[in-house]
Order: C-alpha cells, then structure tokens, then sequence
C-alpha cells in the first residue's frame, strides 16, 4: 500500500492573520513622549528662618495676575519679551571691574541699577492662584529659555563650537553622547557655576490680601 | 530563423509573496515590544501645555501625578473643579502624601531615593492646585519634579 504523504498546512493565511494582529497594535500603541521641564523644589523650612538678605537690584520680579498678564519689574510685558528681557537682566554684570562681584563673561549693558552678576541674579515669580497652569508653564519656560541661551552661548565661548550646553547635556541624558562623558559633566557643571539657574516662587497671593 | 522569435506569452512572472509573512511578523514584533498598555485610566481631561526648553524623563523612577478638572462623563459626580489622580482614583490634596508614599513604594527600591515626580496637569487648571500639590511634595522631600509638557512653543500659535 502506497504511504500517503501527511497533507502540507495552508499557510496561506497566516499573512492575514499577522496583518490583525499587527493592525491592533499599531491602534493600541502609543509611543511614550513625556518630556517636561525639570525643576527641584526647595526642601521644606521653619517658618521662623529669616530670607537670606538680597540686594534689590539682583532680583528680577515676574508676577502673573488672575488674567494671565505679565508684570515683569512693575511694567506691564508681553511673554514673546520676556525671555529677551531675562537675558539681559542675567548677563547684565552691573557691579564694576576690580569688585569681587565684577563679572568677566557677562556682555550686558553693565546697568549698576541691575544685577551686578548672573551668581548673585534671582529671578522671583509671582503666581496668582488663579493663573492658568499654561500661563505658569510659558512663563518657566521662557525663563528656562534665558538662561539655557546664556549657558549655551558660555559652553560656545569656552569649550569651542561643538559643544553647545542643552545640547550635550540632552545627549548624556540620552545616552548618546560621543566622547567622555565624566570630563563633559565637568564642562557643563562649570558653565552651570557661571549662570546658576535661581528661580524663586513667592507663594502666590490669595484673593483679597 | 526561429532562434529568435519572441517567446510566447511574456506576462511578467508575479511577484513571490512568501517572504510577507515574515515582514508582517517582524512588524508586528516591534509593535508589540514598544506598546505599552495604558493601566490607568485617565478621569480628568488632560491637555499638556506646551514648551520647547523640555528635558526627558526618565520613565523607571518616577511617579505620575495627574490634575485637571473631570472628563465629561465623571463630571456630573466630581463637579468641574480641577482634580487630581494618582494611579486610577482621585485623591484630595489631605491625602496627596499617602497616595504619594504607595506609589513610591512600588517603584524599584534601589531608585526610590532618585524619585521624580512627574506632573502632568491640564492647561487650563489653576496654578493654585499644583502650588498645593508642590507644597505637600515639599512635607514628603520629593523635591524633584518635571511639568510633563507637550512639544512645541506657547509663542507659536500653531
């Protein structure tokens, strides 16, 4: 008797069984895209410690009413002047050549009736309990913008063309970065010296004080 | 003479489909190592504002925070003021640090001293609610937070 071959599967449609599954997941899948503004909030104090004393000068005050306006050092502003306005009260260098608060980097006007030098800068917020959480975002983001093109434009002058601050520090965060990673740290950490990143936020002021 | 004749019918051969099979598979296992299944749902309407000065997050050590004010079908049960979520219940901001304190607890120990905590609240909450959530983030000493933003720039208006 003649052996009968086992009959060979149809495999005919196992594309379109692939295909159904593939669709569903390319529907469900939504590829993680979280990214955000970094921030660390000052650690929790006595209420009885006294603010540490600040020259009136080295404080740029952004405040933002109920309505989403601007008030940046008691004039009103729009937000696309704002970051301009930042960058040239941190690079302002205002105290003069030969203090030990003179500022070698800085290429601001040198106004002495603003900051003498960015270490010494605070840039202080003022929310409104009812601005909006968009409002409060632009804002930061627009002040992180001003010190990052300050920071960038230091990384630029001291490290030479190719390594440009938010860009090297995204590329170690990505681990993506070519090169020693430990010596870049270092580079970025003494560019983050010359403009420290300060931003204060008064608590924001409830209705009717 | 009849070296050269034309060869009688000369469709085109069709196309081997038997490798589709193989590329559809290989699709579909990237596909499914990226997806993610979402396992909380989300109860509020949550439209990230948008910003371009962003750094990205690192997904293994933080912890989300979720605010804005409730998605239309809980509306009639929460009311319209701004909520926030964390995991898949509401919480109150009297319990914000002990919803907080488990969710710490699940992440992986050795990370649990680098936690972040990641704050995805709608543009049009007020900043009040989160000023209150960074105020009891401050009593835990979670003192590290990113505002979850969407790309693109607020300036812009596209």
């Amino acid at each position: 008797m003649a052996r009968r071959a086992t009959p060979e599967v149809n495999a005919g449609s196992m594309a379109d069984i692939a295909f159904l599954l593939l669709i569903f997941f390319l529907v469900t899948t939504t590829i993680e895209k979280d990214k955000g503004i970094a921030r660390q909030l000052p650690p929790k104090q006595e209420d009885d410690v006294p603010p540490p004393p600040l020259k009136q000068k080295n404080i740029f005050i952004v405040s933002v009413n109920q309505s989403d306006q601007l008030l940046v050092e008691e004039e009103l502003m729009e937000l696309k002047d704002l970051k301009q306005a930042a960058i040239d009260f941190l690079d302002n260098g205002g105290a003069p050549s030969g203090s030990p608060e003179y500022c070698s980097h800085c290429k601001g006007k040198g106004d002495p009736s603003s900051s003498d030098n960015p270490v010494k800068a605070v840039i202080s917020v003022q929310n409104d309990r009812l601005t909006s959480y968009q409002m409060y975002i632009a804002v930061q983001n627009e002040l992180v913008g001003a010190y990052n093109h300050l920071r960038n434009r230091e990384s630029v002058r001291l490290f030479g063309p190719d390594f440009v601050y938010t860009e090297v520090k995204n590329a170690i965060n990505e681990g993506k970065y070519q090169g020693n990673v430990d010596a870049a740290e270092e580079k970025l950490k003494q560019i983050q010296e010359l403009f420290p990143l300060k931003l204060s936020e008064a608590e924001p002021k409830k209705r009717g004080e | 003479m009849s070296k050269f004749k034309k060869k009688k019918g000369g469709d085109l051969p069709p196309v081997n489909t038997a490798s589709l099979p193989d590329i559809v598979f290989m699709l579909l296992f990237f596909f499914m190592v990226v997806t993610v299944l979402r396992n909380n749902e989300l109860m509020i309407k949550n439209e990230l504002p948008k910003a371009d000065e962003v750094e990205k997050l690192k997904k293994d050590r933080s912890v989300f925070i979720f605010a804005g004010k409730p998605s239309p079908n809980y509306q009639d049960k929460f009311g319209t003021e701004g909520k926030i979520q964390i995991g898949d219940k509401f919480t109150d901001v009297s319990n914000l640090q002990f919803a907080l304190t488990e969710a710490r607890e699940k992440l992986r120990p050795e990370l649990q001293d680098y936690v972040v905590v990641a704050l995805k609240v709608d543009k049009e909450t007020n900043t009040g609610l989160v000023t209150d959530i960074k105020e009891e983030l401050r009593e835990l000493n979670m003192v590290k937070i990113i505002y979850i933003a969407a790309p693109g720039s607020q300036l812009d208006p596209k």
